[in-house]
Parts: C-alpha cells; structure tokens; sequence
C-alpha cells in the first residue's frame, strides 16, 4: 500500500473505532485512536496473515497488551476482512464476540486475550519464545501503553526477552502520553523509555506513530536487527482525528454521545476527502 | 509401616517431567529459579533445551507459558506454591484460565510441611485460589504413584491444570501395579459405616492410619482419597455422606476455600451431612521441622484420630 492509502484505511478504522464505541456507549476510544495507524500498518503491510485461517500455523502473532483498545484491534480485523464490519456495533453488548477487552476463543484473529495491563506483553514473548525453539519464521508484534509501562512485568518480561535475544519480537509503545490519571509524567513518570529499554538489550527506535513513512522503516529495521528484540517507541496523540478528542486524558475511556459521535465521523469524513 | 518407602510428590514430579517429555516433543518445562527445589532440574539435565528457567518473575513465567501454548506446546509452569498460586494468582487467571489454554502449573512446596522456611513460604491458601477459577482443574495427588500417574493424566487434559506437590518426603500408600489415576475420580481407600474421612494430599495417608487407630475403638470409618479437588467427584462424596452419615475432611491446606469447603459445597446441596473440616485453621503456619509442624497444626494421625473420635461420639 502506499503512504496514502495507509493513511485511508487508517481513517476507516478510526470511523469504526468510534462507531464501536459509541454504540457500546463506554470503551476507550483515545488510545485506540492513537495506535490506529500502527495498528494499520501492522495489518495490511506488515504481518503475514489469512482473515481466511486466522489460525494458520505460520502466521505472525499480535498481542495487544493494552487491550482497552480492542476498539482499534476490532476496527482493523473488521476492517481486514476477519469478521463484518457491521459486528463492530455489537461492541460490549450481550452475546456479542467483541468482549470489552480482546477474547482470543471467539474473536477470529484475535491471537491472545488481554486486558489486565502488563500481562499481554509477557504472552508475545513466550509466542517468539516458542517460535525461536521450533525454528519457525513468524514473527511477534505486541503492543503495550505507555501508562502500562508502569506495571513491573512488562519489565520482567523485557528482562526475559533481552537477555534470550529474541529478534523475532518487537514491541511498540503507544507513547500517546496520557494516562487515566492524567498526563504519564505527572502520575508516574516511565520516562526516559528509549534508554530503559536498551538496558534490557532491546534495540530501540523512536518514531512519530502517525508518519507511515516513519512507521515503514522502523518495521524494516526491526526485520533487520538480530540478536536483540527490537522496541519501537511511538509518539503519538491520544483521540488522533477526532478533533475534540486529541490531547484530552478525559478521552482515555469515554464514549461519545450521538452529538459528538457525529462530529467525531465528520472530521473523519473530512480527513478521508483532503 | 516404619521400613514403608517415602518419596516426596516434588520428586514424582520432576521424574514424571522425564517420562513425558521422553514420550512428548511439545512437552516444556518452565521454572522460576527454583529448579533445583521443584525438582525440575531433573527434566532440565534430560532435556536442557526444553527446560526454561524465567528466573525470579514468576508472573512472567506464567504469560511465557500461555504464550508457548498458543504455539502448539504444552508448557508445565513450576515454582512453589506460594508464588504460582499467590503472587501469580492474577496472571493464570487472566493469561491462562479466561483464554482456557492448555497450561500446566505445577506448584510445590505447598502447606505447611515446606517446614523450616515458615509461614512466607507455607502456603495454604492456593487450592482456595485455584478451584475459583473456571476451568481450571485442581490436583492434589497424596504419594508418589498418584503424583505421577497425575501429571500424566495432566498432560492428556485439554485446558490448565493446577498440580499440588509437597516438600516432605511421605510413605507411599499406593500400589504402582494396581494404580490408575482417573482425574475428577476420588478412591475410596478404605470401606466403613460410621464416618466418612475425606482427604487430600499427605493427608490420605495420615487418615488411612488414623482409621487404623479408630478401628480399635470400635469406630468403623470409610476413607476417601480426593486427588482431584476440581472437579470433585460429588457422587463418591454423596453417596459416602449418605451412607455413614457424619463427614470429617482432612488436608494439609486452610480450612477455608479448600477440600472441607468443597465437600461442604456439594453436601450443603445434595445431601446435608453433619461434617467437621480438619486443616490449617485460619492461621498462618511458622518454622519448624515439617513432621513437628503437621503434628502441632493437628494433621497427623494420632490428632485426626483423636479429632474424629470425638466427632463421631
């Protein structure tokens, strides 16, 4: 795909995170926005996968640690072709397959349940783990916040990753710098994340998280980086498109009602014409 | 029984760790800096590439392992009880029980015979923890035989399965010959007419005993050996309850949440059975010499005998 194209298919799947989220009327939709156009990058550029056998052997694993953004995980599945689009309204709703935060036994695609911060991350190194022990080529992406840095087993299992040198793992942190409590340095600053994470033997990358261009490379490095796990860390803006809720902490986990849903699908609608 | 072999289950385990990853490839077997104490160091020197010690994060060890199981292998998750179940209570709920993967966690050390270490690392709250998790199976095997028979019968288990193993070596009551390990299946060890002993762990056979002692006061009592405390085998427990009509639990474990909870669980709605519980009574445990301790905290035979008698007047 091109860099404008990314960029349309990003803008669909920020138009069905809030679509999913409105009508579950509770979600989260700022980080979701803010890791829409990894997520997009990692799904139609990236990552070797069959919506058709989404359990297909060889496939290369995602896990999203920070699983309150299933909205940005289901959007980009719906969006792949894994399952309709038109379940994303199903959202958080009784019966429905889109369970609040990721279920991996009845969502097609999704490779890991997730949700309870920190855990994730742990369940993508013993996916490259395993990988490394069998000699397989698939590869293991999970992403984690930059709030959920906080919890000490992302860095126990940092420690782990580094120290068996597994480079078919990347991790990328939402760095959208916004937390429940407010803004991450206030509440518990996880800063420097960089240097933090090449202590643990990761190679590190900063990038902006909304440049596809950015984003491409940083992929293509990771490729090429052994002997170490790569982190990429992204700067992003929370609520990213959607005009009121960018750079706003009181976006973390809010539903938009039916006035700001609309406005929220026009500067979509807008973003997508420009 | 003085000259009667003793073995501890943390030893069964480690040798039964061999036999399966002898008879399995996926097998894999992780550890958390205490492979010498789990006893799968002896899986480690058979089969090193497949044994992975996570070092001193055993919340992590727990992700690795749900992790490794998406990908095919079946991952036995070892620390002591304490940690598997306590510190990492939240990670094999949500990494392993909410996703049901195929999990094993084998958990040593557990109740108050880990003896000198004390009450930090006596853990008898885990069978609590672990039974209040859907889908996960609970195992408590009381010798040598059954815990290996056990983690057999785990490996063959599609889903997690919590395995409990003690530090103290203890007398091997079953007959390996005769054995057979049926999981969500209790043995009835030793027929009787006036009272139902139910017990799990070391505990069978402190109560096979103490049966023996009751027995010369004329007490009659059924013994019932419960390795698999989920799913319990609720017909055995009925069907004994109605049939002696007083219920006495026994297990190296609190009293609260344990084998006497769910005993009284099921009773309470099938079969309302007067029943006493025997275990750790809403205490902590403290150093010592195990065999001192399990006689102090009243789980040896000569204390449930006692106990019993006095039940069942």
């Amino acid at each position: 795909m091109t860099n404008q194209e990314l960029f349309s298919t990003a803008n669909e799947i920020r138009k069905g995170i809030v679509t999913a989220v409105h009508s579950a009327k509770s979600g989260h939709p700022g980080g979701s926005l803010s890791c829409a156009d990894i997520m997009t990058y990692l799904y139609f550029e990236e990552m070797n996968l069959d919506p058709a056998n989404p359990k297909k052997e060889e496939r290369d694993r995602f896990v999203l640690s920070k699983g309150h953004c299933a909205p940005a995980l289901y959007a980009t599945l719906a969006q792949k072709g894994f399952f309709p689009k038109e379940e994303l309204v199903n959202l958080r709703h009784v019966g429905s397959f889109l369970q609040g935060h990721p279920d991996l036994k009845h969502t097609p695609g999704v490779d890991m349940s997730s949700g309870s911060l920190g855990q994730g991350f742990s369940t993508a190194v013993g996916m490259a783990l395993a990988g490394k022990m069998d000699n397989k080529n698939y590869r293991v992406y999970a992403m984690a916040g930059d709030g959920e840095i906080q919890e000490g087993q992302i860095w126990e299992a940092a420690m782990f990753a580094g120290a068996r040198k597994l480079d078919n793992l990347v991790l990328i942190v939402d760095n959208n710098g916004l937390q429940i409590d407010g803004n991450i340095e206030d509440v518990c600053s996880p800063y420097p994340i960089d240097e933090k994470l090449k202590a643990f033997n990761f190679h590190v990358i900063n990038i902006d998280g909304h440049d596809f261009e950015q984003i491409r490379k940083a992929m293509e490095e990771a490729k090429n980086t052994k002997g170490q796990p790569t982190a990429i860390v992204a700067k992003t803006v929370k609520g990213k498109g959607v005009s009121f809720m960018e750079g706003k902490a009181g976006w973390h986990g809010k539903a938009p009602n039916d006035e700001e849903f609309a406005i929220a699908l026009e500067d979509l609608k807008k973003a997508g014409e420009a | 029984m003085a000259d009667v072999k003793k073995i501890a289950t943390r030893e069964s385990y480690g040798n039964a760790l061999v036999e399966l990853g002898k008879a399995h490839d996926n097998v894999v077997v992780l550890d958390a800096d205490l492979a010498g104490a789990t006893k799968t160091s002896i899986f480690m020197k058979e089969f090193p590439e497949r044994h992975i010690d996570c070092g001193i994060a055993e919340s992590n060890m727990m992700g690795i392992a749900a992790g490794l199981s998406t990908c095919g292998k079946v991952p036995f998750a070892s620390s002591f009880a304490m940690f598997a179940a306590g510190r990492a209570f939240e990670q094999v709920r949500n990494s392993i029980g909410y996703p049901h993967l195929n999990v094993k966690i084998g958990a040593t050390h557990a109740g108050i015979s880990v003896g000198e270490d004390g009450a930090t690392h006596q853990c008898n709250e885990d069978i609590a923890l672990m039974r209040t998790i859907p889908g996960m199976v609970v195992i408590n095997p009381a010798d040598d035989v059954e815990a290996r028979a056990a983690v057999k019968a785990a490996y063959e288990h599609q889903g997690p399965v919590y395995m409990r193993f003690g530090r103290l070596a203890i007398p091997v009551i079953n007959d390996e010959a005769t054995y057979k390990f049926e999981l969500g299946k209790g043995i009835t060890l030793r027929e009787g007419k006036d009272v139902t002993i139910i017990a799990t762990g070391l505990c069978v056979g402190e109560s096979l005993e103490a049966a023996e002692i009751l027995s010369k006061e004329g007490i009659d009592a059924e013994v019932i050996n419960i390795h698999t405390i989920k799913p319990l085998d609720e017909a055995l427990v009925v069907a004994s309850a109605k049939k002696t009509g007083k219920v006495v639990t026994v297990e190296e474990h609190s009293v609260i949440g344990g084998l006497g909870s769910a005993v009284c669980d099921v009773l309470s709605e099938q079969a309302p059975t007067k029943t006493m519980k025997i275990g750790v009574n809403d205490t902590f445990g403290e150093s010592g010499p195990a065999v001192e301790l399990i006689k102090k905290y009243g789980l040896d035979k000569e204390s449930i005998a006692k106990k019993v008698a006095a039940f069942v007047k």
